[in-house]
């Protein structure tokens, strides 16, 4: 049932929108599509405003970093239909200095979501009302959810009894946060195994 | 000749009562009219999505028992769930039985903490004295199941951690049988109770269009009028085998979202009570070795489950690649997970999406041109925890 109605969305937005969808993806029973960043705002215009669309509410906004691509931020909007009773991803690629366009003109609630991604990853909105920091302490710095951000971060407060007031200072641990690599050729159930051997023909080929 | 007047700067929080939590509203005021709010949260970030990208699947459960800590299980299923799907995993009939049993119980405890502490902050202390003794019986529940009363840590990928003791299940029953009696007691304290209603009857609404603009879900949404629930329309375990009702506001006031919350414990009990009677006998966990770690008999009899077992609590077990998001209907609206598996032991990316931080970005549009005093109302029918708002 999921599967039928994901596959006729499928098509309907790979025939309306052929020209900005680089990729579309269901697996697990959920629809991803990719697509430039450039296009954003006209393809959730389009998922928001279209009538057999009808994305009406945005869930979410996800950020993902892989510091090692060249494209390293991704974004991931994810949208809820409610008369049509499905859902669908949309994900944007793109490098470090790359401004986004704010979608916040479309959906209201996009605002604090992208202030959150802001602080997060320090990724910047183009027409964003209000883009602070939104869920660190006021003056943070850095970006806690990149993956070079130190899990321990670099600051700590505390009340000093001193100078009768919260201080910031250096993070000073009794022991370093050890981050042991339990990874081993240990062989997992059944499903690794034949990923393994899907790489392994694939290199082949 | 005209009087110039100055808006007021008014700090509300971070340590208020009405605030539930450490909130930091910050409001423009003409007189006793607001003019603007501007939420500022994040004082109790903790990081828990860092955190998780530290831990195995295992060990990032138990955060999640700490975003929502008035029904912590509702949040573990939507984990168990996300990586469920990834993995691939059946769950045993029995298992899914006990999470509908305890996520109902987790919604009567959300719903009891909001309704009860909404009639305080407008006035009424009796509904909270009353209610609070409830809760206390249904934390007992969960210390029976999973030995402990709040931070449960009971729901596992493949099932749950250990079967409930023996009398339990009659206990729920009982409770269930006993309860009704306790809402129509809160009922005849508050729902046609003048001050109450005067407090709450067409203060804060939401219409239809506003409650999607703004990403509402749960009781939030149904307040308003639109006929929403994942139970019902994106049924997760057990959920379309089941009889309930699903309440709906037609105003989309704070009024009309309490009587919806008093009607969904009403049906949280009775799908209780069809669990307790259906529940059948079996495992409680996936019979998949490399995800569920032996028992205790087999770890003394047998080489290969001593060497699972150590493997599973160190290395964890390893989650194929793929991106995934589930939502569950938590007490307070659609509780998601979306995570991101990179073929390690460990979840590459986890965003957790709650429920109160879209309903909580509202605040300025719900209280905007409301008198000063109806602030903790639309807060508290709002039902927000900041344990989730600000993770």
């Amino acid at each position: 049932m999921i599967e039928e109605s994901l596959q006729k969305l499928e098509k309907l937005i790979n025939s309306e929108l052929a020209s900005k969808i680089q990729k579309s993806i269901i697996s697990h029973n959920e629809f991803l599509i990719e697509i430039n960043e450039s296009d954003l705002i006209d393809v959730v215009q389009f998922l928001k405003s279209n009538e057999k669309c009808k994305f009406r509410q945005l869930i979410d906004i996800a950020g993902v970093d892989y510091p090692e691509e060249e494209k390293r931020f991704q974004l991931v909007y994810l949208f809820l239909s409610h008369e049509n009773n499905n859902r669908i991803k949309l994900s944007i690629r793109f490098q470090t200095d790359q401004t986004i366009n704010s979608i916040t003109k479309i959906f209201p609630s996009a605002n604090w979501m992208e202030r959150e991604v802001f602080d997060m990853y320090g990724i910047k909105f183009k027409n964003h009302p209000d883009l602070r920091r939104i869920l660190t302490d006021y003056g943070f710095k850095g970006h806690p959810l990149r993956k070079d951000f130190p899990l321990t971060g670099f600051n700590e407060v505390r009340y000093s009894e001193k100078e009768k007031k919260v201080i910031y200072e250096p993070v000073k641990l009794e022991q370093n946060y050890r981050n042991f690599d339990f990874e081993s050729p240990w062989e997992g159930t059944s499903y690794i195994k034949e990923i393994k051997n899907l790489k392994k023909d694939g290199k082949k080929n | 000749m005209v009087k110039k007047t100055k808006s007021l700067n008014l700090n509300f929080g971070p340590q208020h009562p009405a605030a539930h939590g450490v909130l930091r509203l910050i409001l423009e005021l003409d007189g006793e009219v607001v003019e603007k709010a501007d939420p500022h949260i994040g004082l109790l970030h903790r990081g828990t999505e860092k955190l998780i990208e530290h831990k195995t699947y295992t060990q990032a459960l138990p955060y999640f028992d700490r975003l929502d800590y008035v029904a912590p299980m509702n949040q573990e299923h939507a984990f168990a769930l996300a990586a469920e799907k990834l993995l691939n995993v059946e769950v045993p009939i029995r298992a899914k039985y006990i999470r509908v049993i305890f996520c109902e119980i987790g919604r009567i405890l959300s719903h009891i903490l909001n309704v009860t502490t909404q009639a305080l902050d407008v006035g009424a202390l009796t509904p909270s004295l009353w209610g609070f003794e409830e809760r206390e019986t249904l934390m007992t529940f969960y210390e029976r199941a999973s030995g402990s009363r709040l931070h449960a840590n009971y729901f596992r990928t493949g099932g749950v951690n250990q079967d409930i003791p023996l009398r339990l299940i009659d206990d729920i029953e009982k409770f269930c049988k006993s309860f009704p009696k306790i809402i129509d007691d809160l009922e005849s304290l508050l729902t046609d109770n003048r001050i109450f209603k005067q407090r709450n009857v067409e203060i804060g609404i939401v219409t239809k269009k506003e409650a999607l603009d703004h990403s509402f879900s749960g009781v939030m949404l149904r307040g308003s009028g639109v006929p929403w629930d994942l139970r019902r329309s994106q049924p997760y375990e057990i959920y379309k085998d089941l009889d309930f009702k699903i309440p709906i506001g037609k105003n989309g006031d704070c009024y009309d979202r309490y009587l919806c919350r008093i009607e969904e414990m009403r049906e949280s009990v009775k799908i209780i009570l069809q669990c307790v009677e259906k529940i059948p006998k079996g495992p409680i966990k996936s019979i998949d070795g490399k995800i569920s770690p032996p028992n205790r008999e087999d770890i003394k009899q047998s080489m290969e489950a001593l060497i699972h077992h150590f493997k599973l609590f160190t290395e964890g077990y390893r989650v194929p690649k793929g991106n995934v998001y589930t939502a569950v209907e938590a007490p307070k609206g659609e509780f998601g997970v979306y995570l991101i598996s990179d073929g390690s032991n460990k979840p590459y990316r986890c965003k957790i999406r709650a429920p109160g931080f879209s309903h909580l970005q509202a605040m300025d549009y719900l209280i905007r041109g409301h008198m000063l005093a109806d602030v903790p109302a639309v807060l508290g029918s709002l039902d927000i925890v900041f344990g989730e708002v600000d993770r």
